[in-house]
């Protein structure tokens, strides 16, 4: 949940991005990372296998700006996709303000997709959320591959309930801007109605 | 949510600064931190801008995660003091009324025994503040009475985050 800080004015949400091992949530965060201004961000932190995959989880701070005197910042993290670290995944989520699912547009990820959202809708209630009550949106990552699923096929499959989504390519940073300022916004609404 | 919003005001945190300054000098020791446990930095005293606090605090949330995950695998319900020594400096993490997280940090001017003596103490005028707190956020959410910097927000506010 996120934590207002009246003494310092600060006020501070956490935006957590999940999905299937290899579906692109680490290379969102770096996108995010080298795009953004050094005195909006704080270090990036990997703690990830020595293949490059992500063991506990990436956490990158950013301190967008000031909403009505307040400084307003989102630490964003990702949870290791690999389906046998749930564990790790369960206490990422401890808190969460916002989720972002990205999803792995090729085909023969489309069972991983699916059990992904499977494992995030358990998890959260587990915690005492309910996905379809928090803020959440879809990103359909690697547009830019050759075997990629439709994105009416995707909405179908993953989305359901028509919550915000984008087509992405965190690799060269389409949609990735996006997406985060859409699981952002829907937050401060959801603050802004005092929940 | 689920949740009630963790929040900080004035008073509160001017008693909890008083807390730990005070403890920073009785242990001797070079920098103290308190963090929620979901990650977020509530304070810290002594030579802060020495350290990247935004990341010690995320790093030590997940490590007390993490380790509360493992006492739960053998059956405690968490371990409320972790230790870690260094060469030079020493980590004396420590959980205080269920929510928040304590670090010190202390080299060899200091010493485990005196920190944990000293952290005992500390601990217990924090968790008294930390409920009054927890109660008073609750009361104004109760009564409406919150001056709460959000209400008013527009989507031009929002969208000027991002420009
Ligand atoms: N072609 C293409 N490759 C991508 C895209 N996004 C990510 N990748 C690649 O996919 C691989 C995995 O990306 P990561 O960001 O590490 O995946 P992850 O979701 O963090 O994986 P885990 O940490 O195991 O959960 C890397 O080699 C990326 O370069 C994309 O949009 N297009
Ligand atoms: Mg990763």
């Amino acid at each position: 949940m996120s934590f207002i800080n009246y003494a310092s004015r600060e006020i501070n949400c956490k935006i957590v991005y999940y999905g299937p091992g290899l579906c692109g949530k680490t290379t969102n965060l770096q996108f995010v990372y080298q795009k953004t201004a050094p005195e909006a961000k704080g270090k990036m932190i990997s703690l990830a296998t020595e293949t490059e995959r992500t063991l506990f989880f990436d956490f990158l701070p950013l301190a967008l700006g000031e909403i009505r005197g307040f400084k307003t910042r989102f630490h964003l993290y990702t949870v290791p996709g690999q389906v046998f670290y749930d564990a790790s995944r369960k206490l990422i989520l401890k808190g969460v303000d916002g989720v972002v699912f990205v999803a792995d547009s090729q085909e023969e990820r489309m069972d991983a997709n699916i059990e992904s959202i499977e494992n995030l809708r358990i998890n959260l209630s587990e915690q005492g959320y309910d996905l379809d009550k928090i803020p959440y949106v879809i990103q359909y990552n690697k547009r830019d591959l050759p075997n990629v699923v439709s994105i009416e096929e995707l909405r179908k499959e993953l989305n359901p309930t028509n919550i915000p989504d984008f087509e992405a390519c965190a690799t060269t940073g389409e949609g990735v801007f996006e997406t985060l300022k859409a699981v952002a916004k829907l937050i401060l609404i959801d603050l802004k109605k005092g929940k | 949510m689920s949740n009630p919003q963790m929040v900080m005001y004035d008073e509160e945190f001017k008693q909890i600064n008083a807390v730990i300054e005070k403890l920073l000098r009785e242990a001797n020791s070079k920098v103290i931190f308190l963090v929620d446990k979901n990650g977020q930095l509530i304070t810290g005293v002594g030579e802060t801008e020495r350290f990247d606090t935004t990341s010690l605090a995320s790093l030590t949330a997940g490590n007390i995660a993490a380790t509360g995950g493992l006492a739960k695998l053998i059956g405690e319900k968490e371990f409320s003091i972790l230790f870690h020594e260094g060469e030079k400096d020493n980590l004396h993490i420590s959980i205080v009324g269920g929510r928040v997280i304590l670090v010190v940090l202390f080299d060899n001017r200091s010493s485990l025994g005196l920190v944990r003596l000293r952290v005992k103490k500390a601990s217990e005028e924090l968790t008294t503040i930390f409920a009054r707190l927890m109660q008073k956020a609750e009361e104004k959410e109760k009564s409406g009475d919150t001056d709460f910097p959000f209400a008013e927000i527009t989507d031009d506010d929002i969208d000027n985050l991002f420009s």
